[in-house]
């Protein structure tokens, strides 16, 4: 179990002197339990004592870094089985895997693949994080090829060979970067563990579907005093699925409620095995593929090796992963205000919408989209979205009289005409009322805003 | 007690001792000292290699709960039934679910031009009879269920009457044998007289009236259920308090457990699904702690995905819509499918299988699925 601000406290010097920036150790140990402050801070310990601390406040499930520099990515270190109790930390990374055994060009062309693709959302670039060298070929000179055009990407790396000859070779060339290796099994444990500790990289322990026996070989790996390890318990599919899905809420919950020091590691997931076990067609599997990353996502695993790199696949496994890694604790809201868009004069039009994250920039992607020229009014409705704040009264006229006396608009335009949300017409007549100005009901979705704009603008000459 | 005796003490309930500052002349811990340290040191190693093994050893950590879901029947009468809900455990290595989730395809009473192409383009031929439509639905596309949508009652829509409504209902009953969901238009003021007027229509078929809220007359609706045997769909907006709030006034108004659905609201992925993961979370714990109010199986309207940019809006960028759709709403699906909900309101064929063949898993005990060797994936996997 997490330790509990009363634990946490219990382990601090308890004189209330300040230092830290809280008025009292009661109040860094609450900040200290939500993850809002850090254990150096307060300067009073002494580092047997703040070794204890940080013994206390380490997550359930070990953090570790893979990469180095720029290239670092971070996995792991949550602490709570569900969401709402805290948050989750670290979200997912995606790992798309490349065969040693493409041709130049094809390896080039999926490397940049995994290199550029970005898809924004809530005002957000998500992309993919890392590269999984796959020894398809079995060959060692051929793997060792493939690690050399990838040392100088700029993406972390992982690299899939259960040959310790061949992991050694490629460790060679990029053992400095700090690579995740795939990874151990009963059958190379020891040489891989060896190579684990030679160049200090964290290291996979692969054991399909037999908890028993990884919790056997996680416990070797510690007894060899490595600490950076990444589970992975097989990914199973179709009539698999269930079992998988066993596997990875066990290792969970035996994590995070009873502190099991053999599987409180990051949980790996490898949905790129649709491609092996699917008989469908390309597209198909792109979607199970897709579908699978998302089971697994939701079931806890830490980092995810993709196959398909197809930009309908990616989207919505990126976007779940925006959505599980939001922090619960914030409301996810943008500044309320005034905002522009392209060229403006006095004539220009002014919009009105709310300071919910994903309201405020899904219509700010449509009118920058649709190069719109206009002024935007951002209402604070405490991050609710327009039906919802509509509903909840907090989008109301007095709300939005107040809204356009601060922003100062009507020092910058000529008219009064405000258009707002087609879902903010129920207070159309409250908000005229409220604040003088005309109101004009602009359609339901932004998408169509720009549209709706030009036509404005025709229908005026 | 002397010094040796309290030590000696000390050394019966203890494994290991640390000296720190201890003083004996050598005579007595020789003779006295010796054996019982010997003893204490040989059982705690014994102990040690013990507790060992016994961290070594993999226990499934399986917990117990003091609450159930309640099963649910829906479908009587010529209908076949479906159970929902029933399940003991949160999952499935503790204890299998009793029923697989169930999906529910959605069919309107209208021929809904605003539907999106990836789905229109299945059901084009059939979309001006809602009973052709369901049974295409059921024949082709396995449907467990059926939602007819009373979509052209609304005011606003086609304001068909009651009688219409009515009609339409029976329409659908004859035309396949598996259970309904009723749903209605969404008008506050004239769901609930809809709703009653096809309750009569399906009496004794055990259908699933969508919806009661507290924002229209649910007495009404629960009434309609009571008086023709049906079940209702007890709809809050991502809220656990007005859910246990709405289920205690319809449980007030003569329904158990075993006549009640929870809609807790689907977000769709990306539209707020973590709202919705929270909340059924939430609602599943609760009545697995034993929460009265919230021992009843759930429903997701997963059909809102639809609604999302991402599913429906053309963007070279993105790829085909085609594609985008019915990842969508599987994936909305999906995940709160692995958060404790039992019946999804779908559109899509392909969704449906896919969901369908991962629900189809939650049945089986664990470790009793034939599983392939994926052990050499590395060098398997096509390039
Ligand atoms: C998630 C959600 C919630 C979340 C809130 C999330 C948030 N931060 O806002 C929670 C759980 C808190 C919630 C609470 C409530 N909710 Co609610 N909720 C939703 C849900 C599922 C999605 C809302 C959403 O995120 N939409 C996405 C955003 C991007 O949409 P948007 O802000 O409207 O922006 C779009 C358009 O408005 C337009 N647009 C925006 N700005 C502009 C500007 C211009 C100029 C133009 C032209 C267009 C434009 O384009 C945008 C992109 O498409 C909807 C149902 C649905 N719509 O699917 C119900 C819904 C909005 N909720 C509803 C209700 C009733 C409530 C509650 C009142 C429930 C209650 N009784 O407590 C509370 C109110 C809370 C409060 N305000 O105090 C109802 C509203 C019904 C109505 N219209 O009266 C809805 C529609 C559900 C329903 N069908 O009944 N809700
Ligand atoms: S600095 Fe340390 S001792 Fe001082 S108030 Fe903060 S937590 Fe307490």
């Amino acid at each position: 179990m997490r330790a509990t601000v009363m634990d946490i406290y219990r382990l601090l010097p308890k004189t209330n002197c300040g230092k830290c920036g809280e008025a009292s150790c009661m109040a860094f140990a609450t900040k200290l339990s939500e993850k809002e402050a850090d254990i150096s801070l307060c300067t009073q310990m002494t580092d047997k004592e703040r070794e204890k601390l940080e013994d206390a406040l380490a997550p359930a499930v070990r953090e570790i870094v893979i990469g180095t520099g720029e290239k670092a990515i971070t996995i792991g270190g949550d602490d709570v089985l569900y969401r709402y109790e805290l948050t989750f930390y670290n979200p997912t990374p995606l790992v798309i895997e490349v065969s040693d055994d493409l041709t130049d060009e094809e390896f080039e062309k999926k490397v940049k693949t995994a290199e550029e693709t970005e898809f924004e959302r809530t005002g957000e670039t998500l992309k993919l994080n890392a590269i999984a060298v796959r020894n398809k070929s079995g060959n060692t000179q051929k793997f060792v090829e493939a690690v050399k055009k990838v040392k100088d990407s700029k993406l972390a790396l992982v690299l899939c060979t259960f040959d310790p000859e061949t992991m050694k070779a490629a460790l060679e060339i990029v053992g400095d970067q700090r690579p995740l290796i795939y990874g151990a099994t009963e059958y190379n444990l020891q040489n891989m563990a060896d190579l684990a500790m030679e160049y200090d990289c964290p290291i996979t322990l692969f054991v399909p579907h037999n908890l028993e026996k990884m919790k056997e070989l996680s416990y070797s790996l510690r007894s060899e005093g490595i600490k950076d390890i990444v589970l992975d318990p097989g990914t199973f599919v179709k009539g698999g699925t269930g079992d998988t899905l066993d596997e990875f809420k066990m290792i969970r919950r035996l994590a995070v409620e009873q502190r099991d020091p053999d599987f409180r590691f990051p949980i790996m997931g490898v949905p790129a095995i649709y491609w092996l076990i699917g008989k469908e067609s390309e597209v198909e599997k792109g979607i199970r593929e897709a579908v699978t990353a998302a089971k697994l996502m939701n079931s806890y695993a830490d980092i995810l090796i993709i196959h398909g790199t197809e930009i309908w696949e990616l989207i919505p496994v990126l976007t779940l992963r925006q959505s599980l890694y939001t922090d619960p604790r914030k409301p996810q809201a943008v500044e309320p205000g005034l905002y522009e868009f392209g060229e403006l004069d006095e004539s220009s039009p002014v919009m009105l919408t709310t300071n919910f994250a994903l309201t405020y920039y899904t219509v700010e992607g449509d009118l920058k989209s649709g190069n719109a020229n206009c002024y935007l009014l951002v209402l604070d409705t405490n991050g609710r979205a327009v039906d919802v704040s509509v509903a909840g009264n907090q989008f109301n006229g007095k709300a939005v009289a107040e809204l356009v006396k601060e922003a100062g608009i009507e020092g910058k335009v000529n008219h009064k005409t405000l258009i707002i949300p087609g879902l903010g017409a129920p207070v159309s007549g409250e908000i005229e009322d409220e604040s003088g100005w005309e109101v004009l009901v602009g359609p339901r979705d932004s998408s169509a805003a720009p549209d709706f704009l030009v036509k404005l603008k025709q229908e005026a000459k | 007690m002397d010094k040796m005796t309290k030590l000696l003490k000390l050394l019966e309930k203890t494994d290991s001792i640390e000296i720190n500052e201890f003083r004996m002349d050598f005579e007595e811990l020789e003779l006295q000292i010796v054996p019982a340290v010997q003893q204490a040191i040989k059982k705690s190693k014994q102990q040690r290699e013990k507790e060992m093994l016994e961290a070594l050893k993999f226990v499934p950590p399986i917990e117990s709960y003091p609450g159930s879901v309640t099963e649910v029947q829906l479908g009587a009468g010529k209908r076949k039934s479906v159970y929902l809900g029933g399940q003991t455990a949160l999952y499935r290595f503790e204890e299998p679910q009793p029923n697989p989730p169930v999906v529910t395809f959605d069919v309107f009473d209208i021929p809904m031009p605003g539907l999106p192409k990836p789905i229109r383009e299945h059901f084009e031929d059939v979309m001006d009879h809602p009973g052709d439509w369901a049974k295409k639905a059921v024949k082709e596309f396995g449907a467990n269920m059926v939602t007819i949508h009373l979509i052209g009652t609304g005011p606003k829509v086609m304001d068909k009457t009651p009688r219409q409504a009515a009609h339409d209902i029976e329409e659908v009953l004859q035309a396949v044998d598996v259970p309904l969901v009723i749903g209605a238009s969404g008008d506050p003021k004239k769901d609930p007289i809809i709703l009653e007027a096809a309750a009569q229509a399906a009496e004794g078929e055990r259908c699933l009236l969508a919806s009661a809220n507290l924002d229209l007359d649910y007495k009404r609706v629960a009434k309609a259920a009571v008086d023709y045997n049906h079940a209702v769909l007890s709809w809050a907006i991502t809220d656990v308090n007005m859910q246990k709030t709405l289920n205690r006034y319809l449980m007030k108004e003569g329904l158990t457990p075993a006549d009640i659905v929870m809609d807790p609201t689907t977000c769709a992925l990306g539209y707020g699904i973590e709202f919705s993961i929270d909340v059924i979370t939430r609602t599943r714990l609760g009545a697995l702690k034993g929460d009265t109010d919230l021992q009843m199986p759930m429903s997701s309207g997963t059909t809102n995905a639809w609604g999302s940019r991402e599913a429906w809006m053309k963007n070279g960028n993105w790829g085909p819509t085609e594609y985008r759709g019915p990842i969508w709403e599987t994936i909305t699906g999906l995940t709160l499918m692995l958060c404790g909900v039992d019946i999804f309101m779908m559109l899509h064929p392909a969704s449906v299988k896919i969901l369908t063949e991962i629900g189809n898993t939650f049945t089986k005990e664990y470790m009793t699925t034939d599983l392939p060797d994926i052990s050499g994936w590395i060098t398997e996997l096509e390039n």
